[in-house]
């Protein structure tokens, strides 16, 4: 028997529209209703975040009394009949979106949310002809100053989702609303934009918003010309957490395995070389366990060593944590240190002018827009090593652009000599995904054999912080490595303060190794993943992650023979002058506000 | 490893008498208000330098103290001029023509609510009773009272403060 004790939740027996449902205690009305088969309109509610009640679209009644509340900030209570659709309550609703379309820019089609606006399918649902009331569309300037999201109030809705999750879920706190009544607006603190606010181009704003008030900078104008320049060499990275959400713009549930497809499409259209981005994760950790166990085993280097391939965690530690620098892996992303590869190694290995590469990168991400050009290091070919990122949102709509039937595909193969990767390059498109990897190979690095089981379980899961170690066995004693895995950057500023107080009190490190990802699940839930991540999303994106580390031959990254290779033909060993200058980078101290 | 820094931000005095009132309120639970209020009765208004300092201060994030100070009237995020005129248009005075009153100041000082005059003399504000309905209608020109105004007074009682 468990010696645990479980906190007893209590059942509320309830009914909805009479029909009757047991739900735990503390449930919304809206929940509720949707576990007996109803579904209350919402807008401004989201299952990532506390409810607030800013729209008013989703009031039901209680039966018996005559005024209507919020279903979504409303918990159920005991014996209570819930009535969620009468003449009343569909006419209040419909007044409520006529006035949110009285002070809505009209403009559907040339919105970047036309097919995938929450606002739109609502108005359609209600079956929207027109607003009786004087429209009130304000001009608000639009805010394109980071190369990651655009802000353009003029669409904002009020719901709030944003701020919510830029201060709750992020701790960024780069959006707040700012004046009241109807001359509120989202913005940074006062009239800066958010370049020089403490954003850290993450995108979870643009992935919750429910209309196109903030979206990804679409860059696939300019990829499509980079492809029709016969001139241009086209090569093209995919990451590790395109391949499980990629499929659910083309119909596939979350989580579907769909690599060999993304590199047909790619191949479709137009790229002369497709690479993947698994494999210079395996290079990557190549270099950070490397990096790891000089300070770990060797001494060499501050402890706890921290993870550095999320460019929202490198934006925010250089803003918020910018003296923990020392502690931060001068590893490069992936992404980066594949498009240095690119325009180095595979230039060199094809005898193609770099000049003429066109570097591609397709992430799930907003913030590796603005990584591409965030320091020099960034250009350790001589040119911008990756050309443009672009979100899994757009590689779907250029797929779609092209007349490529994604479903009809065949599974394709990556291009050599950058396309094997191996079960632990995958892994990390998943919260605690770099922290296995690195592990598998350090434990390799520093005892000579491998791990007897490879998963390393404690490092998984959607918990914002997980705490564990791993034992190495060296000369017939262990040595404990611990560790950290925190994501969702509200997350970090708990092991962040339990480090420096140890610091400062001179007591022992709590943590060795720390892997921090700025978005709730890791990279599976980025920025610019396809629209509608909730945690449930999140698991089935990550159960295919570990699904294609499972059934990968090779799950060790020094193990990757296209990785081997490239040392032994091109960089030496990990950590060389060579390796130096191409693969690692500097931080520097940015000011949480330029202005 | 080098670590480079980019340019540090603006820096501001505060006064020791300000600096004790934050530390003495800095873990009180709803300090944000009484703070603010007493760091606009330091500056005259809200210097975006020392909104800053004083978010570090008392650990409250920038943009939180930018969505309170820019929804409640009472902060100002502008200097103020050297003569604040406050023109009241509550109920009696709005009867009385105060609204006149703030279109003359536009014709003699070439300036709307909510600005400043370019040799920073003046600045004109709108205000809703000042506590005085009887001398409708009133206006308070660098804190000194005048009331039942005729907008054609108006340059003599602005003359008054220019040369002072």
């Amino acid at each position: 028997m468990s010696t645990n004790v479980m906190k007893e939740t209590k059942t509320v027996n309830i009914k909805v529209n009479g029909k009757s449902v047991a739900v735990p205690e503390g449930t919304s009305i809206l929940k509720a209703a949707r576990l007996a088969d109803t579904k209350i309109p919402s807008l401004c509610t989201h299952p990532d975040l506390k409810s607030w009640g800013a729209c008013g679209i989703c009031v039901v009644r209680v039966e018996g009394s005559p005024k209507m509340v919020r279903s979504c900030t409303t918990n159920v209570v005991e014996g209570q009949n819930y009535i969620t659709h009468d003449p009343d309550i569909v006419e209040t609703r419909r007044t409520v979106l006529e006035l949110i379309m009285s002070n809505h820019p009209n403009d559907c089609l040339n919105c970047p949310r036309n097919g995938s606006c929450e606002l739109q399918a609502l108005c359609a649902e209600f079956g929207m002809r027109g607003v009786p009331f004087e429209m009130g569309i304000r001009d608000l300037p639009i805010d394109d100053s980071t190369p990651s999201v655009i802000l353009n109030p003029t669409k904002c809705i009020g719901c709030g989702r944003c701020a919510l999750v830029c201060q709750q879920m992020q701790d960024v706190w780069a959006l707040e609303f700012l004046n009241r009544g109807d001359q509120t607006r989202i913005a940074p603190a006062g009239d800066v934009k958010l370049a020089e606010s403490p954003c850290i181009k993450c995108g979870q704003c643009s992935a919750h918003c429910p209309v196109g008030a903030i979206t990804e900078v679409d860059e696939t104008r300019k990829v499509w010309n980079f492809l029709r320049d016969p001139e241009k060499h086209m090569v093209v990275q995919i990451a590790p957490a395109v391949r499980v959400a990629l499929g659910e713009e083309f119909g596939y549930e979350p989580g579907t395995v769909v690599t060999g497809k993304v590199y047909a499409a790619l191949r479709r259209l137009g790229f002369d070389r497709v690479f993947d981005t698994n494999l210079s994760a395996d290079l990557t950790i190549m270099e950070e366990a490397s990096e790891f166990v000089e300070r770990f085993a060797h001494g060499h280097g501050e402890l706890p060593l921290v993870t550095s391939c999320c460019p929202s965690w490198v934006d925010y530690m250089e803003k918020y944590y910018s003296d923990m620098i020392p502690n931060f892996s001068t590893a490069k992303s992936p992404m980066m240190m594949m498009g240095s590869m690119i325009k180095t190694y595979y230039a060199q290995k094809s005898n193609i002018d770099k000049k003429n590469i066109v570097s591609v990168a397709i992430m799930p991400c907003t913030a590796k827009k603005y990584e591409i050009q965030r320091s020099e290091d960034m250009k350790s070919s001589g040119y911008l090593d990756v050309d443009v990122s672009l979100t899994t949102r757009e590689l779907a709509r250029m797929i779609k652009q092209a007349g490529i039937c994604f479903k009809d595909l065949p599974d394709e193969e990556a291009d050599s000599p950058l396309g094997t990767y191996t079960g632990a390059g995958t892994i990390f498109g998943a919260t605690g995904g770099v922290m296995e990897a690195a592990l598998r190979t350090a434990y390799n690095m520093v005892s000579g054999q491998n791990l007897g089981k490879v998963e390393i379980e404690s490092a998984r899961g959607m918990d914002g912080v997980k705490v564990a170690s791993v034992k190495i066995p060296v000369g017939g004693k262990e040595i404990e490595v611990k560790f950290a895995v925190a994501h969702g950057m509200a997350n970090v500023r708990d092991v962040m303060n339990q480090v420096k107080q140890a610091k400062a009190e001179g007591k022992e490190l709590p943590f060795h190794f720390i892997e921090v990802m700025a978005c709730r699940g890791g990279c599976v839930a980025g920025g610019g993943q396809p629209y509608g991540s909730t945690d449930e999303v999140r698991q089935k994106r990550i159960a295919g992650i570990y699904k294609d580390d499972n059934r990968s031959a090779i799950r060790c990254s020094h193990e990757n023979p296209a990785v081997q290779n490239i040392y032994k033909e091109f960089l030496g060993k990990p950590l060389s002058e060579k390796s130096h200058e191409l693969l690692h980078t500097h931080y520097f101290v940015r000011p949480l506000y330029v202005k | 490893m080098s670590v480079q820094t980019l340019p540090a931000q603006e820096s501001v005095e505060f006064s020791p008498a300000l600096v004790s009132f934050i530390e003495e309120w800095k873990d009180k639970p709803g300090n944000l208000i009484m703070v603010l209020h007493r760091l606009q009765e330091e500056f005259g208004y809200l210097p975006r330098a020392a909104v800053i300092k004083m978010s570090q201060m008392i650990d409250v994030p920038l943009a939180k103290i930018y969505g309170v100070i820019t929804f409640y009237h009472f902060f100002k995020l502008n200097r103020p001029g050297k003569f604040n005129i406050q023109v009241c248009l509550g109920t009696a005075c709005y009867l009385k023509g105060g609204q006149d009153i703030i279109q003359e100041l536009e014709n003699l000082l070439g300036i709307g609510v909510n600005q400043v005059t370019d040799d920073g003399l003046f600045s004109v504000e709108a205000v809703r009773c000042v506590g005085c309905c009887g001398l409708a209608p009133v206006a308070v020109v660098g804190g000194e009272v005048f009331g039942k105004v005729d907008p054609e007074k108006l340059p003599e009682i602005l003359a008054k403060f220019k040369g002072v």
